[in-house]
This record gives C-alpha cells, sequence and structure tokens, in this order.
C-alpha cells in the first residue's frame, strides 16, 4: 500500500511538471506576442512578403505580425497534440498499472 | 439587405429549429436523472464533445465580432482571436483531467470536494452565476439586434424566441439536447466559414498574401467625410492599430483576461462531466482546440475578404458596428441563398451559446445552492429534477427579461467582463483547490468574492463604463475648436478623478488579487480536515473515482 502512494505521488509529480513545462510555453508564446503588440509595434509591423495588388503593382502583403499571430495558433495546435500524445501513452500505460495494483 | 423580412434565412433557421426540437423529442426521453440533464449521462464521446466544446465557444461574438473586427481594422482582430484560442491549451494541461475526476456535474463540486460544503458552493454558485448572467446579457441584447438586421424581425420578439427556443432545449433535452445542438451548429458554422474562406481565397489565386496585399494597396477613399481617416486602409491593416488595444497594460490585462477567462467559464467546464473519463476529457480539449483555432484562422482570412470585397463604407452602411462582415461577405460572393443560410447559422449560433449558458446557471441554482446548501446534499432525484428544471425556467425568464432590458445598451464590454469575472473568481480558486495542499475553506470564499466583486468594482470605475457609458459624446470630426476643448477638458476631469481606473480590463490585478487573497486567508487560518483531504484529492483527480474503469 505504501509502495502504490509513493509511485501515485510521483506519478502525480510528472504530470505536473509536464503540465507547467507545457503551459509555460504557451504563456510565452501568447505574451511574447502580446507583448509586442504592446511595446513593439514597429517590428511588428515589418513587411516580410509583397504580392501584386489587382493593378499589378508589387504591395506589401505580409506583416511579421500576422506571421507571429498565426504562429501563436500553431503553437497551440502543436502544444495540445504533443501532451495528448504524451498521456495517451505514457502517462496513461502508469495509470492503468497503479489501478491494477489497487485491484 | 437590412431592411424588410429575409424569407430565405427565416426558412433555413425553421429547419435548423426543427431539426433540434426533433432531436429534443429524443432527448427528453432519455432524460430521467440529473445525470442525464448535467450530464448526458456521461455517454459523449471525446471527439463530439470537442465539437460540442467549440460549438459551445464560438459564439455570435467571435464569429461575427471577430469577423467584422478584422474587416474594420485588420491585424488587431488576432489580438482576440489568438487570446480566445490559448486558453484551450492551459484547460488541458491544469484543469480538464482533474476536474472530470473529482467533480461531478459543476466545477463547484471539485473547489468544494476537501473544504466545507456550504460556504464555498455560496460563493462558487456567486461566481458562476456573475459570469452566466453577465455572458447572458450579453448574447441576449447581441441576438436581438442581429436578428432584427439579419432577418428584420422586431427586437423584443427576436429575444422572445431566442428565449423560449432555448427554455424548450434544456428544459426537456437537458444536457443531451444542447451537447447535440451545439454540435450541429459547430458544424454548420465550420462548414460554412469553410466554404467562404474558399470562395475567397479562390478569387485570389489560393494565397492569402495576395489577398492582405489586396486590402493593403486600397487607397483612400474619396467620398469618405473630411477627417475621417476610416476609409483609408492602406499598409496599417497589416500592422497592430489602437482600436483593440490603447496602452501597453491595457493589452497585457486584456491577454491575461482572455486566456484565463476561458478556463473559469462555467458552461464550458460542465462539458467535461459529459464525457465518461479523463482520458476522454483530454481528447475533448485536444479536438476543441483544433477546430476553433482553425475557425480563427478561416475568420481572419473571411474578416479580410469583406474588407476587400465588400468595403468597410458599405459594412458600416448597414449598422451593426461591423458585426454584418461575414453575413454580407457571404452575399457578395454567393448570393442570397447562402446569405440567407449563414444568417441562420449566426441565429443557431447565439441559440447553441445561450442554451450552455443556462443549463450551467441551473446547475449552479439547483445543484450547488439548493440540493448542496439547502438540502445539506440529501434529496431524492425527483425532487433534484424539479429544482434543475425550475431553475432553468427561472434563468430563461430572466435571460429574455434582461434582454429587453438592455436593449439599446452598448454591451460590447459585458463580454470583456465576462471574461474578466471567470478569470478572477473561478480560475483561482479552482486551480489552487486542486493543487494546493494549504486551500482552505476561507480562503475559497475571500478568493472567489474578491475576485467577482473587484472585477465589477474597477470595470465600473474604469473607461468603459466612466467615459464610453456615462461620459460626454464626443463632438463629431470638424466641430468647432471650443467644442473639442470642452470635451477634451471633460474626459480630463472624469480621469482625475479620485476613483478613476486606468486600464478597461482589470484582470491583471484582479486575478492576481484574487490568488493573493486566496493564499494569505489560508495561511492565516489553517484547516486540518482541508489539508488531511488533499492526499484524496491527489490520489482522485489520477485515478478518478474508486470504482468501475479507472483509467479506461
Amino acid at each position: 500500500m505504501h509502495e502504490m502512494e509513493a509511485r501515485l505521488h510521483a506519478v502525480a509529480a510528472k504530470r505536473w511538471r509536464v503540465a507547467i513545462w507545457l503551459s509555460a510555453m504557451m504563456l510565452t508564446a501568447y505574451y511574447g506576442f502580446i507583448l509586442l503588440v504592446a511595446f513593439n509595434k514597429p517590428l511588428l509591423s515589418t513587411v516580410l512578403s509583397t504580392a501584386p495588388n489587382a493593378a499589378g503593382v508589387m504591395t506589401p502583403g505580409l506583416s511579421l505580425g500576422i506571421l507571429l499571430g498565426a504562429l501563436v495558433i500553431v503553437t497551440a495546435w502543436v502544444l495540445t497534440l504533443v501532451y495528448t500524445f504524451w498521456a495517451n501513452t505514457k502517462y496513461d500505460h502508469e495509470i492503468h498499472e497503479l489501478a491494477h495494483l489497487r485491484g | 439587405m437590412g431592411a424588410g423580412t429575409n424569407y430565405t434565412a427565416i426558412l433555413f433557421f425553421f429547419v435548423f429549429v426543427g431539426a433540434t426540437l426533433v432531436i429534443t423529442y429524443f432527448a427528453a426521453r432519455q432524460t430521467k436523472t440529473t445525470e442525464h440533464f448535467y450530464a448526458a449521462g456521461r455517454s459523449i464521446t471525446g471527439f463530439q464533445n470537442g465539437l460540442a466544446l467549440a460549438g459551445d465557444y464560438m459564439s455570435a461574438a467571435s464569429f461575427l465580432g471577430i469577423a467584422g473586427l478584422v474587416a474594420m481594422n485588420g491585424f488587431d482582430g488576432l489580438i482576440y482571436s489568438t487570446g480566445w484560442l490559448v486558453g484551450w491549451p492551459i484547460i488541458l494541461f491544469l484543469i480538464a483531467e482533474p476536474l472530470r475526476n473529482l467533480g461531478k456535474y459543476t466545477f463547484t463540486d471539485v473547489v468544494a470536494y476537501r473544504l466545507q460544503q456550504k460556504p464555498v458552493r455560496v460563493a462558487s454558485a456567486i461566481g458562476t452565476m456573475c459570469v452566466v448572467l453577465t455572458y447572458l446579457i450579453a448574447q441576449m441584447v447581441g441576438s436581438g439586434t442581429l436578428i432584427k438586421l439579419l432577418f428584420g424581425l422586431d427586437y423584443t420578439l427576436s429575444v422572445i424566441i431566442v428565449g423560449c427556443v432555448m427554455m424548450i432545449y434544456v428544459l426537456f433535452g437537458g444536457m443531451i439536447a444542447t451537447t447535440w445542438v451545439q454540435i450541429i451548429k459547430a458544424g454548420l458554422l465550420l462548414g460554412g466559414a469553410t466554404v467562404m474562406a474558399v470562395i475567397v481565397l479562390s478569387k485570389f489565386g489560393f494565397n492569402p498574401i495576395n489577398l492582405f496585399a489586396q486590402a493593403a494597396s486600397s487607397g483612400c477613399d474619396p467620398a469618405a467625410p473630411t477627417g475621417s481617416q476610416m476609409f483609408c486602409y492602406g499598409q496599417k491593416v497589416l500592422e497592430p492599430g489602437t482600436k483593440v488595444v490603447t496602452g501597453a497594460w491595457d493589452a497585457v490585462s486584456l491577454g491575461m483576461a482572455l486566456m484565463f477567462g476561458t478556463a473559469g467559464l462555467p458552461h464550458i467546464l460542465m462539458r467535461f462531466y459529459t464525457v465518461p473519463n479523463a482520458k476522454a476529457a483530454r481528447v475533448s480539449v485536444m479536438w476543441a482546440t483544433i477546430w476553433i483555432g482553425f475557425f480563427y484562422l478561416i475568420t481572419f482570412i473571411l474578416g479580410f475578404g469583406a474588407m476587400v470585397l465588400v468595403g468597410q463604407k458599405s459594412i458600416l452602411a448597414v449598422g451593426g458596428g461591423g458585426n454584418m462582415a461575414a453575413p454580407m461577405l457571404a452575399q457578395v460572393i454567393a448570393g442570397d441563398v447562402f446569405f440567407g443560410f449563414i444568417c441562420a447559422v449566426a441565429f443557431a449560433t447565439i441559440l447553441a451559446v445561450v442554451a450552455g449558458l443556462t443549463l450551467a446557471g441551473a446547475g449552479a441554482l439547483s445543484h450547488d445552492l439548493w440540493v448542496n446548501v439547502v438540502r445539506g446534499g440529501h434529496a431524492p432525484q425527483h425532487e433534484q429534477m424539479m429544482a434543475a428544471r425550475a431553475s432553468s425556467i427561472i434563468l430563461a425568464v430572466c435571460a429574455i427579461l434582461l434582454g429587453i432590458v438592455f436593449e439599446g445598451q452598448n454591451v460590447a464590454y459585458m463580454v470583456g467582463l465576462t471574461f474578466s469575472i471567470a478569470a478572477s473568481a473561478n480560475f483561482p480558486a479552482l486551480v489552487m483547490s486542486v493543487f494546493w495542499k494549504r486551500f482552505t475553506t476561507w480562503g475559497a470564499v475571500c478568493s472567489i468574492m474578491f475576485g467577482a466583486l473587484a472585477t465589477l468594482l474597477l470595470i465600473y470605475c474604469g473607461p468603459t463604463i466612466q467615459i464610453d457609458l456615462l461620459g460626454p459624446k464626443a463632438p463629431p470630426a470638424g466641430s468647432a475648436p471650443e467644442l473639442v476643448a470642452a470635451y477634451q477638458a471633460a474626459i480630463a476631469a472624469i480621469k482625475a478623478q479620485w476613483f478613476y481606473f486606468p486600464l478597461k480590463n482589470p484582470c491583471l490585478y484582479t486575478m492576481t488579487g484574487a490568488f493573493l487573497v486566496g493564499i494569505v486567508v489560508s495561511l492565516l487560518g489553517p484547516e486540518r480536515a482541508a489539508q488531511e483531504g488533499f492526499a484524496e484529492v491527489e490520489r482522485r483527480a489520477v485515478l478518478g473515482e474508486p470504482r468501475g474503469a479507472a483509467a479506461e
């Protein structure tokens, strides 16, 4: 029984660590974006790519801001998939064993 | 457009309501116990719940509102879309699984798990009701105004229709019907928006950069009123502007409210009880994040599409402050029938969100207050069902009345208020109760009450209420200089008052404050029973309910 409590603690602590790390990454990505919006608008206004408009004149088409905004969304996807994959394989496996120990 | 009755839209809407009422009829035959009423018998799969979560979350404010924001301001719309999305991974990492394993019907179950039931449940129900009512006001007033624009129906009549249809779903079909309404709505919304985005992009060689370039190259409209910068899009549509974010700290505070508010919305948290186990809860957030992120990317394209293909001037001319951008785009690119379809989807969106809110409110009133506080946790099943249905009726009547009372008011700030309260009152207490051993009953009560009251107070003292709502109206552009000077003096006088709070969104202070209050109060009066109960919380948060299939 004591051994099971210890293993349970370890599993809970591990999930907690993974959760904190992933949350910190999400916060960094999002707050990086928001702080740039708040404090460095000129940087976000940097033009990355141009494209012809209806008149055939090359005009700015993509700013760093739009790219980073889209990347925040992609980051959210990636972190979500990473966690789900980790939890569905590793974490669930350990819980499954613990549940068997408990009977 | 806008004037007259839109029969195509009404036809589509009747088809939607008809189909969902049939579902409600079958759901009602299954809805015999509170387990069905609040939690759909735990029978929803992870994928289905992911769609339903997306349906619950993609409100008219995010579809029409963000498309409109992007159409009018370009880049700034992204600040809202990203903020509303990044709350989801946080829910997944910190909240979803412990919530599913520890609770029964409401997130209050989790907060109160090892604390004294009555005080915590009362405080938490107050937090829930603040969120539910402010969000209901925003949705109902928004729906009345929108339906007037979309369908040409009278405001009061629209509010009553929304209230009644929603009440039928919730009252008879409970969570089962609500879930299916949300799934169908999410499918229609995602499908409709995707078709629109594909048509828009097809006009620009399937390259969004061409679309953005076209928007950025539109010069000043010669017909725009003098002194107005409104119709000069130019390159600034690709850059951060001043519309959404007025100051740096405002941006930080708004970001906090959007991000953590999502993790404190009672109608979202309640959805995690509809799945059979923690794994399904996890999978459902994964799907919700994918769908919602996809939806926001598409909405950004639609906003720019409306800016280029419809034009800001025409969007403003119909009224609704930009909200009509997406439906108008539908009409321009695909004709009247598609316009009717998108209008009906917008209506369905409102219905699904208010149904979810009503159910969450009913959970707080009947499960938390009536069953667990008044009856001390012991009420027979039929009485619990009675209380749940009575609460649904009370909430539906409240929703209709609030919609009528707030007619014509600017309620845009209500959504911000909702997210601020959710982030300040609900989120800190929920996190501390699951992760912090020394959290106490009074720590929870004080944290929740501080979060709710401080948010209400600071919003009241802030620029939204004091200047935008109560302050003097800005003189029209080109007014006499003395008028402008008098206006600026009046604004400066308001800002100089001792109680004036400079941030539009107080979340930076209120959420931090709610954490501090919870910690300080808990440390001042340790609670032995709560600490001893923590081992049980930790065990159950990982393993789930003691009996039955724990991990699978």
